[in-house]
């Protein structure tokens, strides 16, 4: 590994700042090492730089797939969008480019975010680091997988019920879902709209902060971005000093792999060490998560995904008539955990039905949005594993669609009360990474950061064997 | 048996907002296809609603104008189906908690008004004009996401030249708002019916029928009428309404089947999760109200009482904004009493302008008004005046000038009018025998022979008062 690549993205801005490293050469090496890639994670990757200077200092971006960027392919991982060029560049993209951060290439994912695993994508799946036999985690898999493998120095990626932080968790770096409404979802092409958030997947807790600072906006663009109502600090501290971590007993521990328990266990203690007290906390509904998100989550791509129909953009397959066009067109572009979804989600909002499922999803999900308002009365921040497993080995769980949807069992509830929440490497399992995850009230992610930080220094990972 | 109709109308009206309901682009009129768009509108992969204020107010105005109790929140809705001009695979639309509701306009309650986008315009290749059967269709989305307000009346229309009325009485009200174009034929207002029919007295509600998308008055009262013959048809020879979606065609008249119960879409209606709920602040609902204008109803009521108007002329102006402006415009010119300048402009030029706009004619509000002042004055003959406007209507012009010009000035010199009545005495001396002999049926035969002669300059009574005078009676 070269020494450019050894440096975090906060350290390489800073050596770009102070006139040590120059903007090109570090642009190149990414380049090189991106287009060298061998685990399937980028679907495209740029020749130049777009952007220079400004406050990240040509630190070059690896992008999820389905953010919108003018004239570069972004499919959202699915044959039906297979080689579109958008005419627009999605905002939170443009931001980071204002702030410096030239895009360095298109990462691999689930076919429109559907997936814990990016086994789904139309563009074949993407490999692990750490072992190559095993799956990257999912949706934002090909982000993961980059910045883990030192082909990128950050990604962006999307968490829409643990998108973010389970791949994170299986590749052994920081990943973190803002608050609903801190990022704007302009040119993100859509699969939830009420859960998707934008985020940083990078090597430490510092380039989380550093990056997460210049995405979040209020945009005019997105009705449903608030921004945030402060500047996010880099992290500083080293104490957890009357923090108070709570452990939802309400969740449960079944079936999860007793190496990912005990790096659990063993990261609690070294909280208290660091001076924080774990307490117990209540989610009593947060159980059901998983229930109320697989009909909120698939209701809403159905209709996000009706616009694929072949009449104005990506896949068409011609038939006879207007129906034939339809069905044809959906029937070549989608794969198969998308038409999976697009069924539940129709018949969850059909007429009869609505009430039984699509309604009850959504009071479901007020009342565990309440579960977390009332255990932030009592504690800080509420703990678990990321993910229950470590990475599983590519074709392992593709005929059992509902264990892996479990996988997303610790981070779905975070999702569906719209709260900001990380994951930081906690160790090795077996020789394969585990995740810990913290999260917050909403707008609290300036404080997770601080906690994750002093963690972070703490448990000592070194992720830099898979960085070659 | 007797069977009365129900009727209920659904009104789509565009509204005269600068851009559209839910992207930055400006409505089109008449731009070449596909320039009015961006990649909100065009449903582009990644693209995000945002609702226009502007369409939000101008709805408001519709509710206050209607009377409605407008929703302190409402809320967008996603309404769920496939067609080549709805880009999104669904319409934004409200649903169950619409931005107004109840109102009234004249007697006819209003069930709710809500905000949604229109679609875009299909183009089918090929004779059937249908995409079924055509070679092949194309889609201009310049109208697509076009803010439009839905009006949904309460059943309480009773016939079909009762909806015509009632909808050109929404249609003035509309205008005068400001809030639209509503001009019918290019599709700015659209009007949807739901007709039963059911026998009178009754109490309960007949299945009914939806007879889609009309777009003239005419073509409205036609269809809802052809549609209530055939409902009464089929229940008079035992059969059952069925409810369905129809269309009428105008050309031959005849009502056929767009889809039945069955083929009816299950929309899936959900709330629409890129939006925010429509809060009503009371900074809108102030400029809302400070925007709304004196309406129809209102105006009719002043120029009864303040100007001294029958109640029929009245409406009849105020319910056509356009000639009621004309009126009051009219009115501030010199020497013109309210009551013969409204009957002038209610009888006269309505007549002649038909349809047309009286602001966009060659008459000027203060031509008509001098001319019905030289008519008051005696200066000119109604016969003449009648002329007069039939020049202004043509050239437009100055009202005095024209009558000097022509000719057409009132005869006030007897020498002139008194060699006319003698000639036309002279013409028909049995006529003249008759008035003599008391019978003044025939007077009719010499005044009409006195007016060709002066072309419309004498003045009736002045003619048969010297008559009289002439044959001693
Ligand atoms: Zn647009």
């Amino acid at each position: 590994m070269t020494q450019v690549r050894d440096l975090t993205a906060a350290q390489a801005a800073d050596a770009v700042r102070d006139g040590k490293l120059s903007a090109t050469e570090l642009f190149d090496a990414y380049r090189d090492a991106a287009a060298a890639d061998e685990l399937n994670a980028y679907l495209y990757v740029a020749e130049e730089p777009n952007v220079s200077g400004g406050d990240l200092h040509g630190v070059p971006l690896a992008v999820k797939d389905l953010f919108c960027t003018k004239g570069v392919i972004s499919q959202s991982g699915s044959k039906i969008l297979e080689g579109y060029k958008p005419p627009y560049t999605a905002t939170v993209v443009e931001n980071l480019e204002k702030a410096g951060a030239p895009l360095l290439g298109k990462t691999n994912q689930d076919e429109f975010a559907m997936g814990s695993s990016n086994e789904n994508s139309a563009f074949g799946p993407v490999q692990n680091p750490w072992d190559r036999e095993r799956v990257p985690g999912g949706s934002s898999g090909g982000s993961a997988a980059a910045v883990a493998a030192g082909t990128a120095p950050w990604a962006l990626g999307t968490d829409t019920g643990g998108s973010i932080r389970q791949p994170a968790a299986m590749c052994g770096i920081v990943g973190l879902k803002p608050t609903y409404g801190a990022v704007s979802r302009f040119g993100m092409i859509a699969f939830a709209s009420s859960l998707d958030q934008a985020g940083p997947l990078t090597r430490d807790v510092t380039d989380a902060a550093l990056l997460l600072g210049h995405m979040v906006s209020k945009d005019p663009c997105d009705a449903t971005s608030i921004g945030r109502p402060d500047e996010i600090a880099l992290p500083r501290s080293h104490k957890l000093d009357g923090i108070r971590l709570g452990r939802p007993d309400d969740l449960s521990t079944e079936g999860v792999e007793p190496g990912v328990m005990e790096a659990y266990e063993r990261t609690l203690k070294l909280a208290e060490d660091l001076g924080a007290t774990i307490e117990t906390c209540h989610l009593p509904h947060a159980d059901h998560g998983i229930s109320a998100y697989y009909v909120i989550a698939p209701a809403e791509a159905s209709s996000n995904l009706a616009r694929f129909d072949g009449v104005r953009y990506g896949l068409r397959s011609n038939g006879g008539d207007l129906l034939s066009m339809y069905t044809h067109t959906r029937h070549d572009g989608f794969g198969a955990e998308v038409k999976r979804r697009i069924m539940l989600g129709t018949y969850a909002l059909s007429s009869g039905y609505y009430d039984a499922y699509y309604g009850r999803a959504q009071r479901v999900r007020t009342l565990i949005a309440t579960d977390f308002k009332q255990a932030f009365e009592n504690v800080d921040f509420v703990v678990t594993p990321t993910a229950p497993t470590t990475a599983f080995k590519i074709g392992e769980l593709a005929d059992d669609p509902l264990a892996m949807y479990l996988n997303d069992y610790f981070t779905v509830p975070m999702s569906l009360a719209g709260i900001p929440a990380i994951s930081i490497p906690n160790g090795l399992s077996d020789g394969r990474p585990t995740g810990f995850q913290l999260a917050g009230p909403a707008f609290s992610e300036s404080r997770i950061l601080d906690a994750a930080y002093a963690l972070e220094q703490a448990i000592g990972f070194d992720g830099s064997e898979t960085r070659k | 048996m007797n069977y009365e109709p129900v009727i209920g109308l659904e009104i789509h009206v565009q509204l005269s907002t600068r851009t559209k309901m839910f992207c930055g682009c400006e409505l089109s009129f008449g731009e070449p296809p596909n320039t009015r768009t961006c990649p909100v509108c065009l449903g582009l992969p990644g693209a995000l609603p945002v609702a226009n204020e502007e369409a939000i107010r101008l709805g408001l105005m519709i509710g206050l104008a209607l009377e409605c109790d407008l929703a302190p929140t409402s809320i967008f809705h996603r309404k769920n189906y496939f067609y080549p001009d709805l880009p999104k695979g669904y319409q934004i639309s409200q649903y169950d908690e619409p931005l107004c509701r109840g109102g009234h306009l004249g007697d006819v309650r209003i069930h709710r008004v809500h905000l949604e986008e229109d679609a875009a315009k299909l183009v089918h290749a090929g004779s059937s004009g249908r995409i079924h059967g055509s070679e092949a269709s194309v889609v201009d989305f310049n109208r697509g996401g076009t803010p439009l307000a839905e009006i949904v009346t309460e059943p309480d229309v009773r016939s079909a030249e009762q909806a015509s009325e009632w909808l050109r009485l929404l249609r003035t009200t509309l205008r005068r708002l400001g809030v639209s174009d509503v001009n019918m034929e290019e599709g700015s207002l659209r009007c949807d019916a739901n007709i039963s029919i059911r026998p009178v007295g009754s109490q309960e509600f007949g299945t009914k029928t939806e007879l889609k998308n009309m777009n003239s008055f005419r073509f409205i009262q036609r269809g809802i009428e052809a549609e209530i013959a055939r409902q009464k048809g089929i229940v008079e020879s035992g059969g059952q309404v069925e409810q369905e979606t129809l269309h009428f065609d105008p050309a031959t008249g005849s009502i056929t089947s767009l889809r039945s119960k069955e083929e009816a879409h299950d929309y899936r209606y959900f709330p629409e999760p890129d939006l925010i709920p429509i809060a009503i602040t009371e900074e809108l609902l102030a400029s809302a109200r400070a925007a709304l204008p004196e309406l129809p109803a209102a105006r009719a009521q002043r120029f009864e009482s303040e100007l001294g108007l029958s109640a029929d002329t009245a409406k009849l102006l105020a319910f056509r904004t356009e000639y009621a402006d004309f009126y009051e415009e009219a009115l501030e010119g010199n020497g013109s009493e309210p009551v013969p300048l409204a009957n002038w402009i209610t009888n006269e030029l309505t007549a002649r302008l038909g349809d047309e706009d009286p602001q966009q004619s060659k008459v000027s509000p203060a031509a008509l008004a001098q001319l019905v002042g030289l008519v008051s004055e005696k200066k000119v003959t109604n016969a003449g005046a009648r002329q007069v406007l039939d020049k202004l209507v043509a050239d437009g012009g100055d009202p005095a000038a024209i009558v000097e010009a022509e000719g057409l000035g009132a005869l006030d010199d007897t020498g002139e009018l008194d060699g006319a009545i003698d000639a036309a005495l002279a013409a028909n001396p049995d006529i003249a025998e008759r008035l003599r002999s008391g019978d003044m049926k025939p007077m009719g035969v010499i005044i009409g022979h006195v007016m060709r002669e002066t072309k419309g300059r004498a003045d009736g009574g002045e003619v048969t008062r010297l008559v009289r005078s002439k044959l001693g009676l």
